[in-house]
């Protein structure tokens, strides 16, 4: 599953890195403690978190993740979508928990292959 | 190959720019062809440690060589030292602020994860002195610490 299809399937919005959406998802991860994120998230990954601040988007691009989900309605910082367009890193927002959409997204087939692979 | 040297400046509470300098390490890598697994134990090295660097530091220096054998990685600041090694290399320890910990700093998995994914690392540090963390990265597969 590409990230627009993730988009289209589970009612997310595309805050921003809109330019990135065409990447495939090889897994999901949720967490918001920076280095504990960084340690295992895995390769390509969508990430679920409630941090809203810039520094989510270089951890993305370092663990090359497909896309960040901001859960429960937070909305990111001005400076997080200047960052994620210019890193084309999709920042998506969801209404709900991410617990509820880990278990859409492992009910839809994406599940990791190893953790921090 | 020619040794490859790239360095930078990392300012103080600069989070505007805070993870550039990994960023552009990690594309450097691809660039010569290093291969994934080991720039990913790379990337989360020089992450954790320009973090480091930007949080706690003054004047931070962030410096990469690349050389026939091994890459290394060396990060110094003008900050405030750490008081007790041993402690900081403690999984869970951090004496990050509030403010930081709300950022989702301060889980006290910086050095650790930094010890983990280097071959070697050296840590000089003094109170007041300022900090360098030195990580080396072995380029022949048979001398390396660990391979995940």
């Amino acid at each position: 599953m590409k990230t627009q299809d993730l988009i289209d399937r589970f009612g997310l919005t595309a805050a921003a890195g809109k330019d990135g959406t065409d990447r495939e998802i090889a897994g999901g991860y949720c967490g918001d403690l920076l280095s504990e994120v960084m340690a295992n998230a895995p390769i390509g990954c969508v990430w679920m978190t409630i941090q809203v601040h810039q520094n989510i988007v270089a951890v993305a691009v370092l663990r090359e993740m497909a896309a960040i989900v901001l859960a429960m309605d937070n909305q990111p910082d001005p400076e997080t979508c200047e960052k994620a367009d210019r890193e084309k890193i999709p920042i998506l927002l969801y209404s709900g928990t991410s617990y509820e959409l880990a278990g859409k997204l492992y009910g839809a087939g994406i599940v990791n292959k190893t953790a921090g692979e | 190959m020619a040794a490859l040297k790239k360095s930078f400046q990392l300012k103080s509470r600069d989070f505007m720019h805070a993870g550039e300098a990994s960023i552009s390490v990690q594309n450097m890598l691809k660039q010569i062809g290093i291969e994934p697994a080991l720039i990913r134990r790379v990337a989360i090295c020089a992450y954790e440690g320009e973090m480091n660097a930007v949080t706690h530091g003054e004047n931070g220096n962030f410096r990469i060589e690349v050389n026939t054998d091994k890459i290394i990685l060396d990060i110094s600041d003008e900050g405030p030292g750490i008081e007790d090694i041993e402690k900081a290399m403690e999984k869970g320890f951090s004496t990050a602020t509030e403010e930081y910990r709300e950022m989702g700093f301060g889980a006290g998995m910086g050095l650790p994860n930094m010890e983990t994914n280097s071959d070697r690392m050296d840590i000089e540090s003094e109170k007041g002195q300022g900090t360098r963390v030195v990580m080396r990265f072995s380029l022949s597969p048979g001398s390396r610490k660990n391979e995940t």
